[in-house]
């Protein structure tokens, strides 16, 4: 076996994507946290931190195309950097929606608490398992954990109906005072379950990324 | 996964005395379609390439097994007429070699030794095979000039309208574009997309990406045997065999 220089280059944008996989993964732990503590110096932290995000995902994206333009990557070099740019992408998609996640909880602490959280931490819980299921799908190249986050996410659309229904019939409809706090736990949900449509997208890129087949739009075959 | 074969290796051994270059290659190849064959230096491939229209026969310890069909009939057949296959499958070589004749005379060559006579037929399919080489708006107006004052890159654009000229159905080429400069390779690269529609080509390259511009299928040679053959776009994104996987990406010393 032949060592290559480019090996150690695909190595470092290995290195640079968990870099950014770990930092969006904190965000929306600590947007979870944040919510759950109704902490407005968490949800500020995170607001702050996005632009280090921000940072990785545009060194990561330059990175990619100079490998792309100089080494002509194929086969499995050039799958692994097509999907390493997906991925980073989704990364920092998540990373974005906590810090959104992170403004609603600002205004909610504004205000008096509407209800007690039953539903939203349970698919805050789950938006962090299968952020963290599909990175660690990546980083071990596991296409069971990859298929075990794109099947959760029918779970977490399922508890994204729950709570909207609730908070339209149970506050928005029943009492208008309610509104923009309910509107604001709305948008939580919305939030969250957007981030675990993003961790299933990283999920399917590594299904692509291990077995050359692309998987999307098409889950029933490959989930049996 | 080949839909209309015009080339098909049966079983394909060939020997240069003891030495066993090619082993038992199977592979069907598709008309109007551009093969490229890869492998490291003495994997075969150009064996395999000269073997289509006999040119290793002129090799004193050359011996084959085996068949090669064209368009259904067995070219190491030993009643074949050499000149009518070399007729119907044409050769670009590495090196450009214009024989020391005008350009005119270069691309007519072949008409001529076919005892074409008709002037106005020359003229035309000279005129025509340069339009198809892509060569007649650089040379039009100096057809009487020296093949040898063309640079590189025209020059081999003249064999290719001197291998085009005689009508052939196939063009073989080995390693076309290797001695020439990227502007000239892009032109050859090119041309090779513009030929497919009347031709069938198998071009034998070195330069993997290569390959990945311009064929639709890719056979993979190593130590004579036929790796993997596959659709060029599964074989550079996905190959099958482990070994492929390696060659391609570099890993393979």
């Amino acid at each position: 076996m032949v060592e290559r220089h480019f090996d150690e280059e695909l190595q470092e944008l290995n290195s640079k994507i968990l870099k950014i996989a770990s930092l969006s993964e904190e965000s929306i732990f600590l947007a979870i946290e944040a919510l759950k503590k109704r902490d407005s110096e968490i949800a500020q932290n995170i607001i702050i931190n996005d632009v280090k995000v921000d940072e990785f995902e545009l060194a990561i994206e330059d990175f990619s195309i100079e490998l792309l333009a100089r080494r002509q990557p194929l086969a499995s070099d050039l799958r692994f950097i097509t999907t390493g740019m997906r991925i980073n992408a989704e990364l920092e998609r998540i990373a974005d929606l906590s810090v959104n996640i992170a403004h609603r909880v600002m205004d909610l602490c504004k205000q008096p608490t509407l209800k007690p959280l039953v539903h939203i931490p349970m698919l805050g819980d789950l938006a962090i398992r299968m952020v963290k299921g599909s990175i660690d799908s990546f980083v071990n190249r596991d296409l069971e954990a990859a298929r075990l986050v794109i099947k959760q996410d029918g779970e977490a659309n399922t508890l994204r109906t729950i709570i909207q229904k609730e908070l339209v019939e149970e506050y928005m409809i029943k009492d208008c005072s309610t509104v923009p706090r309910a509107i604001s736990l709305f948008l939580v949900a919305q939030h969250l379950e957007r981030i675990c449509d993003h961790a299933k997208y990283i999920a399917e890129d590594v299904i692509y990324l291990v077995s050359a087949r692309s998987i999307k739009h098409k889950h029933e075959g490959i989930l049996k | 996964m080949i839909n209309n074969v015009v080339i098909e290796a049966k079983n394909f051994n060939f020997y240069y005395g003891d030495v066993r270059a090619l082993a038992d290659v199977n592979m069907k190849i598709e008309k109007n379609s551009v093969t490229g064959i890869i492998g490291p230096s003495g994997c075969g491939k150009s064996t395999f390439l000269r073997s289509l229209n006999l040119m290793n026969n002129l090799i004193p310890s050359a011996k084959y097994e085996g068949e090669i069909l064209i368009d259904n009939e067995d070219i190491l057949n030993k009643e074949i007429d050499v000149v009518a296959l070399r007729r119907k499958v044409g050769m670009v070589f590495q090196k450009s070699n214009p024989f020391p004749k005008t350009i005119f005379e270069n691309v007519a060559y072949g008409l001529r030794i076919n005892g074409v006579k008709d002037k106005e037929f020359i003229d035309h399919r000279i005129e025509e095979s340069l339009r198809g080489s892509a060569l007649w708006d650089e040379v039009k107006d100096r057809l009487h000039a020296s093949a040898f004052d063309l640079s590189g890159g025209q020059q081999q654009r003249l064999c290719i309208a001197r291998a085009m000229a005689v009508e052939p159905e196939i063009l073989l080429m080995d390693e076309p574009a290797s001695a020439l400069d990227p502007t000239a390779t892009l032109k050859i690269e090119e041309l090779i997309q513009e030929l497919k529609s009347k031709y069938t080509i198998i071009i034998v390259t070195h330069n993997m990406q290569q390959a990945a511009r311009v064929s639709n299928y890719t056979a993979f040679f190593m130590m004579g045997k036929l790796v993997e053959y596959n659709k060029t776009n599964l074989m550079f994104t996905n190959p099958e065999n482990k070994i492929t996987e390696d060659y391609i990406t570099g890993r393979f010393g």
